[in-house]
């Protein structure tokens, strides 16, 4: 009943909620990037990050430093915190913060079979994997040759187990089946993580739903957009758009048959919050769609910090957390290679 | 109804004032401290929680609590005035109408007092819990939020005058 978890809420989950909002208050400002963004080399990037929350992750680094470690060490620390909650959790959120996990699960799982596809070491991926997407028996991966061993060997432990059973063929695995069993995972995943939320209801649902909506709706739009030009039917198409968000039902069976960008705009802009995004864009452009839809996304995770007493700040601040390290790693990368005017092609500030 | 010898009119007149009485002063002190406590509890878990990053806010903030324990407060001084206004009365004169009046107003101020605190405690508890968060965000806000915390705790004391003006209407017959 909306309204009364006020009463009941911090029983559990109260003092995770002020531990989560603390840590919020740690994460990098605009006057930090603006910071960051003047540095010349990476050890002055370093030098920026120890005076923030990163500092203790960071000093003992020696010094050529690489990109990779720097995104290493941050990503550390969001699995750091990320332990710590799940140790102070209590169900149900602790179910919550594993469902967050469960996409990072997913890209893992990817990555390793695309990888073993094109003949890479298992190791070398592994080290490639989010950290927080890990799970036993990974490595087994490598094996499998179709969907169904893979589902056999290793997934059937896993959480993931109740996604797949709508991409089990026998079919041998290529780029083209990969991509599209990634897309089936990740819409039932999202289905399964919206459903939870639903019952869990109160503000969490009310928050949560719209969150997850937004993520369903990007992907329909980021799917339609990768298959233009490619072999995949319409009605493949349709099936790997998850069934809610703003776009379901009517808006899915406009994009299913949608050929170029421009009518993707054309869909999209009958709904008005999407049509906010399209406006910042020109036409045929698609590569600043991804930043605007980041933008769009950090906007909606921050003002899930002004309600209290939900679930939907532990998912904001997770994503939050990513969202800083990928502008982070752009930042590196840009100082890296010399290339500072491009710097603010991809940074999203978060405050 | 009043005639039938079983029915709830009835029953409600054969009960003792006292038991009345009794169960008002009960009702005072017992439900106002759930309610104190509840506010606790709510304020208290998302101060340690905030303080964690943000020590600074712990000393202020302990007057959100404090507030709360005002609340059990007003309960006991409630229940100890309650208990003052019980006399003792000739058994012929227990259900006599003005034992009955007494023994009603003594219910009814443990109830309004008790269940108006309640809720204050809880209000207060939810508001503390909002004020600790968002001091340990900006600590400009504490001022701003305690302004309503300090309405939110008014309406215990509303609670506690309409109750004390009740519980004075509680007059027992004159030993004769």
């Amino acid at each position: 009943m909306y309204g009364w978890e006020m009463l009941s809420f911090n029983i559990h989950d109260g003092f995770l909620e002020a531990i989560v909002r603390g840590n919020r208050s740690g994460l990098l400002t605009a006057a930090d990037y603006n910071n960051l963004c003047q540095c010349e080399n990476l050890d002055d990037v370093k030098m920026h990050l120890t005076a923030t929350e990163y500092g203790p992750y960071l000093q003992n680094e020696p010094s050529p430093l690489h990109t990779t470690t720097i995104v290493e060490k941050c990503t550390l620390k969001l699995v750091d915190e990320y332990k710590h909650m799940m140790c102070q959790a209590t169900e149900p959120l602790s179910t919550f913060l594993q469902y967050i996990t469960y996409g990072h699960m997913i890209d893992n799982v990817v990555l390793i079979v695309t990888g073993t596809l094109h003949e890479r070491d298992v190791n070398e991926l592994l080290e490639k994997c989010h950290p927080l997407g890990m799970f036993d028996s990974i490595a087994s991966l490598a094996v499998a040759q179709n969907m169904r061993e893979l589902y056999r060997l290793v997934l059937v432990d896993t959480p993931l187990a109740p996604y797949f059973s709508e991409c089990i063929t026998s079919e041998d695995l290529d780029d083209m089946n990969i991509e599209i069993m990634r897309n089936t995972l990740y819409k039932a995943y999202l289905e399964d993580f919206y459903k939870f939320c639903e019952k869990l209801g109160g503000a969490t649902a009310e928050i949560m739903c719209d969150l997850l909506s937004f993520e369903a709706d990007r992907r329909a739009v980021n799917i339609t957009i990768n298959s233009i030009g490619t072999e995949l039917t319409r009605d493949d198409r349709r099936k790997l758009y998850s069934n809610f968000g703003l776009l379901y039902p009517y808006g899915h069976e406009e994009l299913a048959v949608c050929e170029d960008v421009d009518q993707v705009r054309g869909v999209m802009e009958k709904y008005p919050p999407y049509q906010a995004i399209f406006a910042k864009i020109s036409y045929g452009e698609s590569q600043m769609l991804d930043k605007a839809f980041y933008e769009e996304e950090v906007r909606r995770l921050c003002l899930s910090f002004e309600q209290q007493f939900h679930y939907a700040v532990f998912f904001a601040y997770i994503r939050l957390r990513e969202q800083e390290i990928r502008n982070l790693m752009w930042i590196s990368e840009c100082v890296a290679q010399n290339q500072k005017n491009r710097v603010h092609d991809s940074v999203v500030f978060i405050f | 109804m009043s005639s039938d010898s079983s029915s709830w009119a009835r029953a409600l007149v054969q009960i003792s004032p006292y038991t009345f009485s009794a169960i008002g002063i009960a009702v005072s002190i017992g439900v106002s401290v759930l309610g104190a406590a509840w506010g606790i509890f709510i304020t208290g878990s998302s101060l340690i929680g905030a303080a964690i990053k943000a020590p600074r806010i712990t000393s202020k903030n302990l007057i959100s609590v404090i507030f709360c324990e005002a609340v059990a407060i007003y309960g006991v001084i409630v229940a100890i005035i309650l208990q003052t206004k019980l006399e003792s009365v000739p058994t012929a004169l227990v259900h006599h109408p003005e034992s009955l009046r007494a023994g009603y107003a003594i219910f009814a101020s443990g109830l309004i007092v008790g269940f108006a605190n309640l809720v204050c405690g809880v209000c207060v508890g939810i508001i503390g819990s909002s004020c600790a968060l968002s001091d340990a965000q900006n600590s400009s806000l504490f001022v701003k939020i305690l302004v309503i915390e300090i309405f939110g705790s008014a309406l215990g004391l509303f609670g506690v005058i309409v109750g004390i003006i009740m519980s004075s209407q509680a007059t027992w017959p004159a030993k004769a």
